[in-house]
């Protein structure tokens, strides 16, 4: 027998009513990591409120509520329970769930938390050291905090959009929701830390996260730029993301190789790594002296690029990327999504095989990281809508089975 | 709301970190919430010390702003690892710590007998952070936060309609960010779990995977359906193009048009907007708007069955799209957003934290550089806490704190 393994949140509880991404990426994390995470749905409106939800991409041949890709990835290992809470039975089960949970986490627009009635000092009065986190674009104050947002605005008001993309072209931005992922890791390390210091202190709290907020810390250096030495990212020639900056580096970018939209991305940090990508070039503008320092490197930097340029499309990616690894250069192809996940073996154990009640199994992301005594698990998909009202309302609350089934039938959950 | 607690959420926790470009977030999300963070630098300093651009273009060890954001809150010490005297401090230091953050080549720190295999016999409660390329029994190859990016999956998804341009490395150094993004929350239920258990343990973080692991729609449409994303300039990599939504104003500037109207109200108060503004002659699409009375909402039911629908849909878009023809994107933005409708304008960092709304929250952060006899703003909070809030001073001069070393060894 093997000992049972830890888990490193597996006495804590949330009552959840993240969705989306930006939340349910959130107490996705707290869920892989043992949390029992209650994820609150609507029954009137079947859950979508959550716009993932019964959308595609779809699990496999799976159609309908249940059958969203997106939505079972976000929300792999958490509970799932109905209230409708336009009815004050609804309401009174809500209070009896927030008493015995340690948090309570959604990213609804500012303010819906309170019209439902379970804003922050209503969660107090249930209960006084509970850990509340709300997560949305502009914050809970503010004058723009009704104003609405999700990941693609996050992205385009922070800053992040506009840092993404070559001169002289509009914003290239982010090709997805990276503010909602990365709002998300916010969130969750916000409740982490609501929950370690009422660990510590017996004290609750509120914590206010405006994902937009997150977002404009991403970009210290070039906003310090600007308030310190008055030199504003808005200017000629900037942004060129592929190139770097800080530091600077020359050559720095993604370069068109042989075939199909195949690319290959290099780095080079300093002299020595130009010496050693010059010899594996091996051609005569390579080895010129001139492109031995850095200073001639940036000055020319167009210059270099464009040879770099007719160099790489000659080759293939992979035959670059392993040629240049091999002499210390930092260097990699621009993997396409089949090649990342279904070959690279770096990274297999990321994706995990998990089964959901009404679809089966499917493969959903794991975390990218380890931890020796607590390792984190992902076994379920999402919940069914309602699916854990029995455990939940039966179990944890004490309502028996007729009481469930009463509640059901009047549509209180 | 109450009063702020007295103790700040991390205060009492001790984490060392062996300074790199690479864990530098992860130790500062944790000094500005009140850990003390050590971080731990070689003789010459840290290397991104030298990394411009520098306050006043003037470069020095103590001027990279590189530096001086991803260290705030944190105190230096000097340590030569490869001298015994270095790696004993090292020891000494370790042992009288919570949590070790370390970014090192493999290999560096076992080789000087300095590894969590070596260090965590004195210290059963230490818990450990390794930030490595693909995990610590992996290979490490030369990589930087380009290459990880490329590697890892968001590059594919980034860039132009026009594929014959580059795919595109979002700015700011996210690979080594969102890897810290996951260290930072292990770390977390780590600390929460010795509270109980009295246990530390080892947190190995893979880069590569933190990456692959936040490109939500391309490994969505891979795990579902085996279909490809493709880029798309300044919207999401979807396997088939969709309609673009970014604009530019009158004024140049760059504006998301997120969901355009789809209900009756939004196609109204678009409408009325273009009145106020005396341009309903001007606007070709004016009298289609108004069909949008007729739709409680158009959803994709609706635009699939009803052709009208679709009309009234696009109406709407080219609507938006020639109101930013006649507005600075500031003014499109607030006059959309006040009505209900989910846009943003396109800010540089710098802009964002010069916006009122921003400033009315306090997000801008203004820090004390005495020896400079100077504040500057710094990118603030990037969450509220009620009882203990976020706070950040100024990054450590070299080997600042020095005199912790020689408390420690007495």
């Amino acid at each position: 027998m093997t000992k049972p393994v830890a888990q490193a949140l597996e006495n804590v509880r949330i009552c959840d009513f993240t969705g989306q991404l930006a939340g349910a990426g959130a107490t996705k994390i707290l869920a892989a990591f043992g949390a029992e995470v209650i994820r609150i749905e609507d029954p009137v409106h079947r859950g979508k409120w959550d716009i993932l939800r019964g959308v595609p991409p779809w699990v496999g041949d799976a159609r309908g509520l249940e059958a969203g890709g997106a939505f079972n990835n976000h929300n792999a290992g958490k509970l799932g329970v109905t209230l409708n809470l336009r009815e004050p039975r609804a309401k009174e089960l809500l209070r009896e769930l927030v008493a015995v949970s340690d948090a309570v986490t959604e990213n609804f627009a500012a303010g819906v938390m309170e019209r439902l009635g379970f804003g922050y000092e209503s969660l107090r009065e249930i209960r006084n050291d509970i850990v509340y986190v709300s997560n949305n674009g502009f914050g809970a104050t503010g004058p723009y905090s009704p104003f609405k947002s999700w990941g693609p605005i996050a992205q385009a008001v922070s800053g992040l959009t506009h840092t993404s993309g070559l001169p002289d072209l509009p914003p290239a931005g982010w090709g997805y929701s990276f503010m909602d992922h990365t709002g998300g890791y916010y969130m969750a390390t916000a409740i982490l830390m609501g929950l370690l210091h009422r660990q510590r202190t017996g004290e609750g709290q509120w914590v206010d996260l405006a994902c937009i907020e997150a977002a404009g810390t991403l970009n210290g250096v070039a906003t310090l730029d600007a308030t310190v030495n008055q030199r504003p990212m808005r200017r000629s020639g900037m942004p060129n993301s592929n190139r770097s900056q800080s530091p600077h580096m020359a050559p720095h970018g993604i370069w068109r190789t042989r075939g199909e939209d195949e690319w290959v991305a290099i780095a080079v940090r300093n002299d020595d790594d130009w010496k050693a990508m010059s010899e594996v070039i091996g051609e005569p503008w390579s080895t010129e002296k001139r492109w031995e320092q850095i200073e001639v490197r940036l000055r020319d930097e167009s210059e270099l690029e464009q040879r770099l340029a007719e160099w790489a499309i000659t080759h293939d990616r992979r035959e670059i990327a392993e040629r240049l690894v091999d002499v210390g250069v930092p260097a990699a192809p621009v993997l396409k999504p089949q090649e990342r996940i279904e070959f690279d073996q770096r990274t297999i154990d990321l994706w995990v095989t998990v089964d959901h009640t009404e679809i089966g199994r499917s493969r959903v992301e794991g975390l990218p990281v380890s931890l020796s005594e607590t390792p984190w698990s992902v076994t379920r998909g999402a919940a069914c809508l309602g699916e854990h009202n029995v455990y939940v309302f039966g179990e944890l609350l004490g309502l028996d089975e007729q009481e469930i089934a009463s509640l059901a039938e009047e549509g209180v959950i | 709301m109450p009063s702020a607690s007295s103790q700040s959420v991390l205060s009492g926790y001790r984490v060392v970190e062996l300074t790199s470009e690479r864990c530098a977030l992860a130790g500062k999300l944790l000094a500005d919430m009140g850990a003390e963070v050590i971080v731990v630098e070689p003789p010459e300093g840290c290397a991104t010390r030298s990394w411009a651009p520098y306050a006043d273009d003037e470069a020095g060890t103590e001027n990279s702003l590189h530096w001086w954001h991803y260290n705030t809150s944190k105190k230096s010490v000097v340590l030569d690892l490869d001298s015994s005297s270095g790696a004993q401090s090292f020891t000494s230091l370790v042992a009288t710590s919570d949590v070790v953050i370390e970014a090192e080549p493999i290999g560096r720190l076992n080789a000087l007998g300095l590894d969590w295999e070596q260090l965590s016999h004195t210290n059963s409660e230490l818990i450990w952070t390794s930030i490595t390329h693909h995990g610590r029994d992996g290979t490490d190859p030369p990589s930087t936060d380009l290459t990880l990016l490329a590697e890892g999956g968001p590059v594919w998804s980034c860039g132009y309609d026009d594929h014959q341009i580059a795919p595109i490395r979002g700015g700011g150094n996210q690979a080594f960010h969102t890897a810290c993004h996951y260290a930072v929350p292990s770390i977390l239920a780590a600390l929460l779990w010795r509270e109980g258990s009295g246990i530390g343990q080892l947190i190995d973080v893979s880069m590569l995977g933190a990456a692959n692991v936040t490109t939500e729609f391309a490994t969505l449409w891979w795990l579902n359906g085996e279909r490809q994303v493709e880029r798309q300039t300044g919207r999401h990599a979807l396997p088939t193009m969709s309609e673009p939504t970014q604009i530019q104003c009158a004024d140049g500037k760059w504006f998301n048009t997120g969901v355009p109207p789809r209900n009756r109200q939004e196609f109204q108060a678009l409408r009325t907007w273009i009145e106020d503004l005396g341009l309903a002659e001007e606007c070709g699409v004016y009298e289609i708007l108004k069909l949008g009375d007729q739709y409680e909402r158009i959803g994709v039911l609706e635009l699939d069955e009803d052709p009208l629908a679709g009309e009234v849909f696009h109406a709407g878009r080219e609507a938006i799209e020639f109101l930013g023809a006649h507005l600075p994107a500031y003014e499109l933005f607030l006059g959309l957003q006040k009505r209900g409708m989910a846009c943003g304008i396109v800010y540089s960092p710098d802009e964002m934290i010069d916006d009122p709304h921003f400033i009315e929250r306090g997000f801008p952060h203004k820090i004390e550089y005495e020896t400079r006899d100077a504040s500057y703003t710094h990118p603030g909070a990037p969450y509220q806490f009620s009882q203990t809030p976020w706070s950040a001073t100024r990054a450590p001069h070299l080997g600042e704190h020095q005199a912790l070393i020689d408390d420690l060894l007495g």
